[in-house]
Formats: C-alpha cells, sequence, structure tokens
C-alpha cells in the first residue's frame, strides 16, 4: 500500500570498485523487466528495485556474463570507448545496489 | 536520464505495476475506525483458490515482482499459507499486512521458515490507550504478541506499520526505539479519508502544526524509515523527502479488491476509479494495459486550482483520494495542503456532497460493543 514504492530498502552498501577489467554478472537473485524507458530491476533478497535508465545500460547489465570483462562487454554491445566511464560508474552503482556481482569464476 | 525525466516515464505508466496491493478478503477480527476498505465481514463473491492462483499465474507472466498483500485480516483466509507459497513459489515476492491475532509461535516459525516473504504489523499507538481507541480493544497486545512471536522465531526484520495521526505524531521517535528494540523496520504512512476514514478523518489527521512536525521527523529520520513515498504533499515544505514525489495511481500502483475488481490504488475504492474485474476477459493484464480508466490517468494531469502555486511541483497537488473523498475536486489542493489551500477548499464543499465509499463490509458494531461489555 504506498503511493509509489520505489525506495523501501534502507540497507547498508557494500564498498565496491569496477574497473574495465573487471569480470561481472547479473546477481543470480535479481531479475530485470523490460520497460519503455529500459527497464526495472529487482533483487528478491535485499529488495531493491533499480532502473536501468537506458536500454544500452540494460543490454551491457544482460551480457556480462557471457564476456570476458567489463572492456569486452562493452565492444561487444558497440559502446563507444568515450562512453566507457561512465558505464563503469554505473555498473560500480549496480555493483553497490548488489545487482550485478564480481563473477565467481572469475580469473 | 535525470531523475525527473524518469518520474515524467512512470507517470506515462508502466508495463506492468511496481506495487500491486491485493487486499485478500473483506473479513477482519478488527473494526478499525479508519479501515480503508470498510473490511469487516466477508463477502460472498471473494475470489476463490482457484482463481486467485489464475490471477497469480497473469502476475507471474507480467513479471510483477512482488506483490502486497492485506484485507481485512489476510490471514482469516483458509487458504493463506497455500496461496502465500503458490506466490513466492511462482516469483513473485509477498509483502503482507497484518493485525497479528494469527501470529503464533507456530505460524512465526512457518513464516520465518519462507523466503521473500516480508510482514508488517499494523500498530497505531506506542501504548494500549493510543492504539487501541482506533484500532479496538486488545489490538495493542495482539499485535505485540506477534511482534514477540516473530522476534523468537528469529523471522528477522519485520516491519511496524503506523497510520500517522493527530494522537501519534508525538510518538514517533518512541515508535522508532520500540522498532529498533525488535530489529524491525519502522514504516510510517499517512491517514487517507478512505472506508471508515471517511467517518473520522476530521478528528484523526494531523494538525498543521503536526504536518510541519512529521516533515522534520522525517528529514532527520527519513533514510531508515519506510514510507510508501506517501507523503510527497509535505514536500510543499521545502527539500524533498526521499522517494518518488509522484501519484502512482494506475500508473506503477494499483489494487486488487477481495472480489476482483481492480482500483487504481489501495485508497479510492468507489466507482469512479474502478477499472475492471480479474473475472473480466483478458484478465488483469487487460485491465492494466487497456482500461480506458488507467490510460487516462496516464495522461498529462491537469493542475487545475495549483498551477499558479510555486509549490506545485514539489507536492504535485497531493493525493488524488484525499482529495476525492472530502469533496474537494480532483484539480484542485490536497485537503491538507501545507500552504493552507487546503481549508479554504475544505471549506466550500458543500455539506453532505463528498462522495462515499463503494462498499462497506463493516460488522454491526453496535451489537459487538455490548457482547463485550457484558462479557467482562
Amino acid at each position: 500500500m504506498a503511493c509509489a514504492a520505489s525506495t523501501e530498502h534502507p540497507t547498508a552498501e557494500p564498498v565496491v570498485t569496477v574497473a574495465l577489467d573487471s569480470s561481472l554478472e547479473l546477481h543470480p537473485q535479481v531479475a530485470v523487466r523490460p520497460e519503455p524507458f529500459g527497464a526495472l530491476a529487482y533483487h528478491y533478497g535485499n529488495r531493491r528495485l533499480i532502473f536501468l535508465k537506458h536500454p544500452d545500460v540494460v543490454r551491457v547489465v544482460q551480457q556480462l556474463a557471457e564476456h570476458t570483462d567489463v572492456a569486452a562487454t562493452l565492444g561487444a554491445c558497440g559502446i563507444t570507448p568515450d562512453r566507457h566511464a561512465s558505464f563503469v560508474a554505473a555498473l560500480a552503482s549496480l555493483q553497490k545496489s548488489e545487482i550485478v556481482r564480481e563473477r565467481i569464476d572469475a580469473g | 536520464m535525470s531523475a525527473s525525466t524518469l518520474v515524467d516515464q512512470m507517470k506515462r505508466g508502466l508495463d506492468a505495476p511496481i506495487c500491486l496491493t491485493w487486499e485478500l478478503t473483506y473479513a477482519c477480527n478488527l473494526q478499525c475506525v479508519h479501515c480503508l476498505s470498510s473490511s469487516g465481514q466477508r463477502d460472498e463473491h471473494e475470489l476463490s483458490t482457484a482463481e486467485a492462483k489464475r490471477v497469480l499465474d497473469e502476475l507471474r507472466d507480467l513479471q510483477v515482482f512482488y506483490i502486497n498483500i492485506g484485507g481485512g485480516e489476510p490471514m482469516v483466509r483458509r487458504d493463506f499459507f497455500e496461496l502465500l507459497e503458490y506466490s513466492v513459489g511462482n516469483g513473485i515476492g509477498v509483502k503482507f499486512s497484518t493485525n497479528g491475532a494469527f501470529i503464533d509461535a507456530e505460524k512465526a516459525r512457518r513464516l520465518a521458515a519462507m523466503d521473500y516473504l516480508d510482514i508488517q504489523i499494523s500498530l497505531d499507538g506506542v501504548d494500549a490507550a493510543t492504539n487501541d481507541a482506533v484500532r479496538g480493544v486488545g489490538s495493542y497486545d495482539m499485535a505485540r504478541r506477534a511482534m514477540d512471536n516473530l522476534a523468537a522465531a528469529n523471522f528477522g526484520p519485520f516491519k511496524i506499520s503506523v497510520v500517522v495521526t493527530r494522537h501519534n505524531v508525538s510518538q514517533l521517535d518512541q515508535f522508532k526505539t520500540l522498532a529498533d528494540s525488535y530489529g524491525a523496520q519502522l514504516r510510517i504512512t499517512r491517514l487517507r479519508p478512505s472506508g471508515r476514514g471517511a467517518d473520522t478523518w476530521n478528528e484523526l489527521h494531523p494538525t498543521n502544526g503536526q504536518q510541519r512536525e512529521i516533515y522534520d521527523w522525517l528529514m532527520k529520520h527519513g533514510e531508515n524509515v519506510l514510507t510508501g513515498d506517501s507523503f510527497f504533499h509535505l514536500n510543499a515544505f521545502g527539500e524533498s523527502l526521499p522517494g518518488l514525489n509522484m501519484c502512482g495511481a494506475g500508473r506503477v500502483v494499483c489494487l486488487i479488491d477481495p472480489v476482483g475488481d481492480v482500483y487504481a490504488c489501495p485508497f479510492v475504492i468507489h466507482d469512479e476509479f474502478k477499472a475492471g474485474n480479474v473475472r473480466d476477459e483478458g484478465g488483469f493484464s487487460r485491465v492494466w494495459k487497456q482500461s480506458d480508466l488507467f490510460l487516462s490517468l496516464r495522461e498529462p494531469q491537469s493542475a487545475g486550482a495549483c498551477a499558479s502555486c510555486g509549490s506545485y511541483d514539489a507536492c504535485q497537488g497531493g493525493c488524488m483520494a484525499a482529495k476525492f473523498f472530502t469533496g474537494i475536486p480532483l484539480d484542485g489542493p490536497d485537503p491538507e495542503c501545507v500552504g493552507g489551500d487546503g481549508e479554504h477548499a475544505l471549506s466550500i464543499v458543500m455539506p453532505g456532497s463528498a462522495p462515499k465509499p463503494a462498499m462497506d463490509h463493516s460488522k454491526p458494531v453496535t451489537l459487538t460493543r455490548k457482547t463485550i461489555a457484558i462479557a467482562r
């Protein structure tokens, strides 16, 4: 029973760093639902609801597990190098919310 | 994309709701004086177990992440646990609101063993006198027993859900202390003049001075307290409170009532805001995606009487339900407008002209009270 309810998740956030050579994947407890503006990502464990505000971000997030690292994923998704820094920042923010995580098989 | 353009996107509606409230039954062991659905007695047309499961199948296909279950008292349904397990088993998390009457030690253990489940225990006072005046004799002890049982079963951080009234604004700090003592989360929401709340709103809604107290308290504690984003009308005081500053009715929010009717939000159970029924052809999906009502709510809304007010961007004209059930035009100010325009708007409402809630499942209260008095 709420008016909009996007913000009901006050929990502690882990400190993370993401770089172009990080190996990431979508967290297995996260579901991604397409929406006109991009997608909604919901984490069933920590109950966070996150707005993925651009279709490019949605594609990148969904393909992370298929490529060796972030740089390879961005390349495969056709993200030009001038946008890489902003995507790394976005992925760091998503890792903080545990929408994406470090890949277990990494390295 | 900036936050404001995201809100604009959301106002145009989503492919499926984010925040779907489903009231499973109109039956309730309590008779709270502010009940937004005028609950009490079961309706003979309530959805069957099979029908409810069909709705859950649809919600799974729509990728609805979680549902908010309420009532009435949802735990009085004999198939409550069956529906809970079916929902969670289909990837739809459940948050349910309860008065706690049926959470004994055994049920608490059963609930604690489930994943993707959140529980909100309703409590409207930090002492029995304040709480029971609104929720009925014995309801404070009932809620505290449920909290004790959940804590003993290691359920984890359940929620204590408070409707803020004139009589408990001064207790906000104590509510927080109580929640902290259980390792629980405090959730406070706005009182609406919906259901039986229409009859008690005048006496219960916070005064103008108290609105400011609520705002200041939320500015101080807001990051650690849940609100369902329900206090956005207070943003006209200044800096915005945490959360989405918008009315999500029919856009990101809706209600399925016990008989399957779909309303724009939980606080507008009235024909004017009824979009359809889950039993109709096409089911819930068709109502959400194609009903005339929801499509019209996703069109740009007029600021009406508030268009010239400098605070409109902050408060968005407030709550549609609060206006509707106090008789104020939908493009008028919120009855609790912090700029004071609500008072004037209320003063020119013709007495008796405010719309009445569509349904009333209240029990015959007088008889019940007499019976209790005799029994004691």
